[in-house]
């Protein structure tokens, strides 16, 4: 199923056919056609995975796991293939190892309670970076307080990147794990996960990798990467809300207690001592998102089908193009310029607050995020109160990106 | 003039325009002529946060009127808070405690006021009325 050298080199983004597949791009905003550049914060769905829902619910729907009849029989295929299937796009060994949660931040929650509570002791130390999201800073704060642990924060340069030499000398022997994003939600930054992973393990520290900006947009194969805990959300990557997964080595799995309690997740209750269920279903107490699993199965054959590197070679193209155009503009700075980005543009135009930005963009139907993107140590990190956001996903194009130009020329000229 | 008068009054002004873009030029027109708020009020206490943009407000009594001044770091929600005072300053605490403010949807600008934007402006809106409220009940 993976794609080939021939396709990579030759990517052939059939661009007007693939917009079709998304109905919510027909719509206006403010009576303009919609220009979507907020795929970051979340994607919109293609039909496909609005329908794979709709035939399950319809056709398919009953609990998972649990009846004798052939519809719940069906129920649970449905589920256990999108495991798959999530499984083969990600190239985890067994899909043992893939949890279904209900995002990231359930993943990372989960990994910071149920890690921390067997592995982390006073005095011990967490390492995340200045460029996460809130979702991989407070849960490691909230366990970090229970368990006497501490936080520490590997630094990022001016140009939105990790300072390296700084993150070797965090390393120690009081850290008991690592847990940084792969790409920056806020800058785009692509991380080296790769250099980040094998310092940690060569000191045996298992690394989590925020991976929810880094899956839509790039081949991810957690065995290559070595990588110990992978989590992302299925919204992000054209799949339903509500759906998303941690990927686990099973070492690490096993080891941990369970996240929560109640049905599907037990071998056998009795009031003195109850066992825990086999892998995944250990971390999968009561009623799963059957439905949102089988969309997120849709979204992940959707993207398989175009093929992840022609998905990332098409955003960066938009990317380059964007920057570039961006930069036309007097007094735009770009925040974020490392060499290696996924596409993302986080701007400001002088000292025009983003929020008269974001607001003069949305009136011309050009939807962008503005704020300061769920990352507010980094924001305080350059001194500023927030960005403008542009994010890209497959479904964009050149015409995309000339109308946001557009409109942050027009904008900036009513604020100037 | 009282509170509704001027609300109407507003409503009229934006009637003349049926472009998003020109009532936004209006808006920040507003915000740039927005009296300054004295320095030594734009202090913490006086700080309303916004998620997305920040807000000071300020209250004093003058012969039994309530005189707003205010900022924020953002010009559209300066052009709004310029609307806010324009309505509620200079006028009877209980006027301002009571006030419907209804101009706001009439001119198609409540999604400012909406908590989903958290700009700062309707925990504006809450805090003058309160000040109304306080000197209503001190008088």
């Amino acid at each position: 199923m993976n794609k080939t050298a021939t396709d990579i080199a030759n990517p052939v983004l059939d661009i007007q056919k693939i917009r079709a597949d998304f109905p919510l791009l027909e719509r206006e905003m403010n009576g303009k056609p919609i220009v979507f550049l907020d795929s970051a914060a979340s994607s919109q769905k293609p039909r496909q995975v609005i329908e794979a829902m709709d035939e399950y619910y319809r056709q398919q729907h009953a609990n998972v796991h649990r009846g004798v009849y052939q519809l719940s029989q069906e129920a649970t295929d449905a589920f256990e293939r999108a495991r798959e299937l999530v499984r083969a796009f990600i190239n985890a060994p067994t899909d043992k190892e893939i949890i279904f949660t209900r995002g990231t931040t359930e993943g990372i929650n989960l990994v910071a309670s149920s890690f921390g509570r067997q592995f982390l002791r006073e005095g011990d130390e967490v390492i995340v970076s200045h460029l996460e999201h809130h979702s991989n800073i407070v849960p490691w704060q909230l366990i970090c307080e229970q368990q006497g642990a501490s936080l520490r924060v590997i630094p990022v340069t001016e140009s939105g990147e990790f300072d390296m030499a700084a993150f070797r000398e965090l390393l120690s022997d009081r850290t008991k794990i690592v847990a940084v994003n792969h790409v920056s939600n806020a800058l785009g930054t692509v991380n080296p996960v790769e250099e980040i992973i094998r310092e940690a393990h060569a000191r045996d520290i298992p690394v989590l990798l925020d991976g929810a900006q880094a899956i839509p947009h790039m081949k991810v194969d957690v065995q290559e990467l070595d990588v110990d805990f992978y989590a992302f959300s299925g919204h992000k990557m054209l799949g339903p809300t509500g759906i998303g997964i941690l990927y686990g080595k099973s070492k690490w799995l096993e080891a941990m207690p369970p996240y929560h309690g109640g049905g599907e997740m037990i071998h056998t209750v009795s009031f003195e001592k109850t066992t825990y269920a086999e892998l995944p279903h250990k971390f999968e107490a009561g009623t799963p998102d059957i439905a949102g699993a089988v969309g997120l199965g849709a979204a992940v054959e959707y993207m398989m089908e175009i093929g992840p590197d022609v998905i990332g070679q098409h955003e960066h193209s938009l990317l380059e193009y964007a920057t570039a155009q961006l930069l036309e503009i007097e007094g735009l700075k770009i925040y974020g310029t490392a060499d290696n980005k996924a596409g993302v543009i986080s701007f400001l135009v002088e000292d025009i607050h983003p929020y008269d930005l974001g607001t003069l963009l949305d009136k011309q139907g050009i939807a962008v995020r503005t704020g300061h993107h769920c990352a507010q140590p980094l924001m305080d990190r350059y001194g500023i109160p927030g960005t403008v956001r542009a994010s890209f996903a497959v479904y964009n194009n050149r015409e995309d990106v000339d109308k946001l130009v557009a409109g942050v020329k027009r904008a900036v000229n009513m604020l100037r | 003039m009282t509170i509704n008068e001027i609300q109407d009054e507003i409503i009229g002004e934006f009637a003349f325009f049926d472009d998003w873009m020109d009532k936004y030029e209006y808006i920040i027109e507003l915000g740039k002529d927005l009296p300054l708020i004295n320095e030594q009020y734009k202090t913490e206490d006086h700080l309303i946060k916004g998620c997305q943009s920040l807000v000071w407000l300020h209250a004093d009594e003058k012969d039994g009127k309530v005189q707003f001044t205010a900022d924020s770091d953002a010009i559209i929600t300066k052009g709004l808070i310029a609307l806010m005072i324009r309505v509620l300053s200079d006028q009877e605490p209980a006027d301002i405690a009571a006030a419907d403010l209804y101009f706001i949807n009439k001119i198609g600008l409540q999604e400012h006021l909406s908590p989903t934007r958290a700009n700062g402006l309707l925990s504006m809106v809450k805090q003058m009325k309160m000040y109304g409220l306080a000197l209503q009940a001190r008088n």
